[in-house]
């Protein structure tokens, strides 16, 4: 065969090659919001309330246990599952119901979403409980946030400062 | 005339082209594997220059990445140029390699374990890719790291919240580097050890591209770089998720399909869609045939067959008859393809041997022992008619020959040409064959990866057992053809055909029976 169709044919299938290489590579472009839309991401760890208090062993049940196994409270180590809502303008963005991770359900409930919103200004709501034992919400937070185009506001709990915060 | 799938006959046909630009020996499509090796090398050493140059902190990896990208564009952005786009070609040749073992069924059957062992490998790469968008820490990198964690969260076993490293200012300069770590040494050295897993069962394995095809595809790689080098995203920002992101989707495909799925979900699709690939051998099972046998009698250890077995079905070890050679060979029928390629490397498969007694040969395939063929190329000799007699030698895998068949023409099929001794040839040609036309699969390209490589080499008295140089060389043809060159092979016959006939003439018309040379 033609040595100089030869080479060209091997030009143009390199170049072929490399066009498929270079336009996978970045394109086509992935939109991850619209140009208006902002993303409000719910994100905490928390160790919700135990089911059950401490209550002191009666002399037979502590009886029925080997004796190094014998101690005077009990203590169940399982905690409530949470229950939480988030609205933004009144209308219900999100809502969850969790169980804590583990055999013994007693490891910290892991929250973790993201919402994509349109931006501007906004009135968020949200409300957790965490406590099985009582009705209604144990945690609240009410606030107005003006959201940017690309923004990314975190919906943050900590129980030790009080409760929800953004950032 | 037999049918073809179409997918296997598109990609024959798309190997053709390829044949007529880079010929047989670079063909990209017959290296396809090999080329994915080099492209590694062209990551490798491109990612040691880098390692060089690049900090390893959250707070000063972008600021490495911008610097070689710009101020030093010349080389460590033309590496890291070299660095993405090669791993891009890397993906492409994977999945080329994958699919075309697919389209042409060299997926199941003995080859099943190649075959699962390679899907994960294509993961790996995956997972290795991600880990060096993370290192760029631009907002690809901060997205990568978000929706990687994500999917980390939603493993069962995962306690804990890894996504939360990646929010507010929370994100952690200890995980990214041990993600530097992992991308530098720890997935690399896992990746190797998978592509040891994946050619474990195959024996002279080649890793290394030819020298012209990897020139040209380096060439090739480099202009890329200069003409489109790889640039980031603006550096990341926590408080900010952009909107528009330019994905490397050879890497990055997984991500975008967390907007409608949630991370569990895209687990399960991915995971079910590798399941199914690597059940894929089995959906429906492939039987290979019995494993090659040896007969210690017949065998005098010379070790040929061990030295041409593709698949390392073939071992050697110390005599245990008492026969007077040192050493005996042994099949590990686990590992035996059923090729047939150790029959034609036996020098005891020679036909001229036991004329008339039994052939029994120093290893042989219990389904068509060389005694079969031998009576078959016999039987076929007895059935052509006319003054130009042809017989055909050709292998199951190629194209199939039973159509050439005619009173003039008779087809003898092997499991692999490979299987043919040498000697097989002669033999037809001294016993009534006017012709010897040889088919098998196209050069550079052989369903048990050497047949056809063997035999040349047996040709051209540079491997053993040679074809001796009294079998008339003008009186035997090869001709490879794969299964969709039915047209080129019915006019390469006729023009044999035509060609012995004119022998034919001239020999009945020279004095005292001259042979034409």
């Amino acid at each position: 065969m033609n040595k100089v169709l030869r080479y060209g044919l091997q030009i143009f299938f390199y170049t072929l090659f490399m066009l498929v290489v270079w336009y996978f590579s970045i394109k086509p472009p992935y939109y991850q919001l619209e140009e208006d839309q902002a993303v409000i991401t719910l994100s905490f760890t928390h160790a919700t309330k135990l089911r059950e208090a401490c209550r002191k062993m009666t002399q037979e049940e502590l009886l029925k246990l080997a004796p190094n196994m014998r101690l005077s409270m009990d203590c169940p180590r399982e905690r409530s599952p949470l229950r939480l809502e988030l609205y933004l303008d009144d209308k219900l963005l999100t809502k969850a119901a969790l169980e804590p991770p583990g055999f013994h359900k007693d490891q910290s409930v892991n929250l973790f979403q993201r919402i994509k919103v349109k931006a501007g200004k906004h009135q968020l709501r949200v409300w957790m409980n965490d406590d099985i034992n009582i009705e209604g919400s144990t945690y609240q937070h009410e606030q107005t946030v003006i959201l940017k185009p690309e923004q990314q506001l975190l919906v943050d709990f900590d129980a030790g400062s009080g409760g929800f915060f953004t950032n | 005339m037999s049918f073809i799938n179409p997918i296997k006959r598109a990609y024959l046909a798309m190997e053709a082209w390829f044949n007529i630009a880079f010929g047989s020996e670079w063909n990209p499509l017959y290296n396809i594997g090999r080329l994915s090796f080099f492209f590694f090398w062209v990551v490798f050493i491109s990612g040691l220059y880098l390692f060089i140059f690049f900090d390893t902190s959250l707070s000063g990896a972008y600021a490495s990445v911008e610097y070689m990208t710009h101020e030093q564009w010349y080389v460590g952005g033309v590496m890291r140029s070299l660095h993405r786009y090669a791993s891009d070609a890397a993906v492409i040749t994977i999945l080329l390699h994958m699919f075309r073992e697919f389209a042409l069924g060299r997926y199941n059957g003995f080859r099943w374990f190649s075959w699962i062992s390679g899907v994960p490998t294509l993961w790996f790469v995956i997972t290795l890719g991600i880990t060096g968008y993370w290192l760029v820490w631009d907002e690809l990198g901060l997205y990568v790291a978000m929706l990687s964690s994500q999917l980390i969260d939603a493993l069962p076993f995962i306690s804990g919240s890894m996504s939360r490293n990646f929010i507010g200012d929370q994100v952690s300069d200890r995980f990214f580097t041990l993600m530097a770590f992992l991308h530098f040494l720890g997935q690399p050295l896992f990746l190797i050890f998978a592509f040891w897993i994946h050619v474990k069962r195959l024996s002279l394995v080649k890793i290394s591209a030819p020298k012209g095809l990897a020139i040209g595809s380096f060439i090739a790689l480099l202009a890329l770089s200069l003409v489109a080098p790889a640039v980031s995203h603006k550096p990341a920002d926590a408080g900010q998720v952009t909107a528009v992101l330019n994905l490397d989707w050879f890497y990055l495909n997984v991500y975008p399909l967390m907007d409608y799925v949630t991370a569990g979900q895209t687990w399960l699709i991915t995971l079910g869609v590798t399941l199914f690939l690597m059940l894929l051998p089995w959906l429906p099972p492939k039987k290979t045939g019995p494993a090659a046998e040896v007969h210690l009698d017949y065998c005098n250890g010379c070790e040929q067959c061990a030295e041409d077995c593709p698949y390392d079905a073939i071992t050697v070890q110390a005599r245990t008859d008492g026969a007077k050679f040192e050493h005996e060979v042994k099949v590990n029928a686990h590992l035996c393809a059923a090729c047939g390629i150790c029959v034609g490397s036996c020098p005891a498969s020679n036909p001229f041997r036991m004329k008339n007694e039994l052939l029994v040969t120093g290893i042989d395939m219990p389904q068509m022992p060389i005694n079969d063929v031998r009576d078959h190329v016999d039987a076929a000799i007895a059935k052509l008619k006319g003054d130009n007699k042809i017989i055909i030698l050709g292998c199951d895998n190629a194209l199939d020959l039973s159509a050439l068949e005619a009173d003039g023409v008779q087809v003898i099929s092997l499991f692999c040409i490979g299987m043919m001794p040498a000697t097989l040839v002669e033999y037809a040609l001294a016993n009534g064959a006017d012709g010897v036309f040889i088919s098998g699969c196209r050069t550079g390209d052989c369903y048990y990866r050497y047949g056809n490589v063997w035999m040349d080499k047996r040709f051209d008295g540079s491997r053993q057992p040679i074809l001796r140089q009294r079998a008339e060389r003008s009186r035997i043809k090869v001709f490879r053809a794969a299964a969709t060159d039915s047209r080129k092979l019915h006019r390469e016959l006729a023009e044999f055909q035509n060609y012995i006939k004119q022998l034919n003439k001239e020999k009945r018309a020279a004095p005292h029976g001259a042979v034409h040379e």
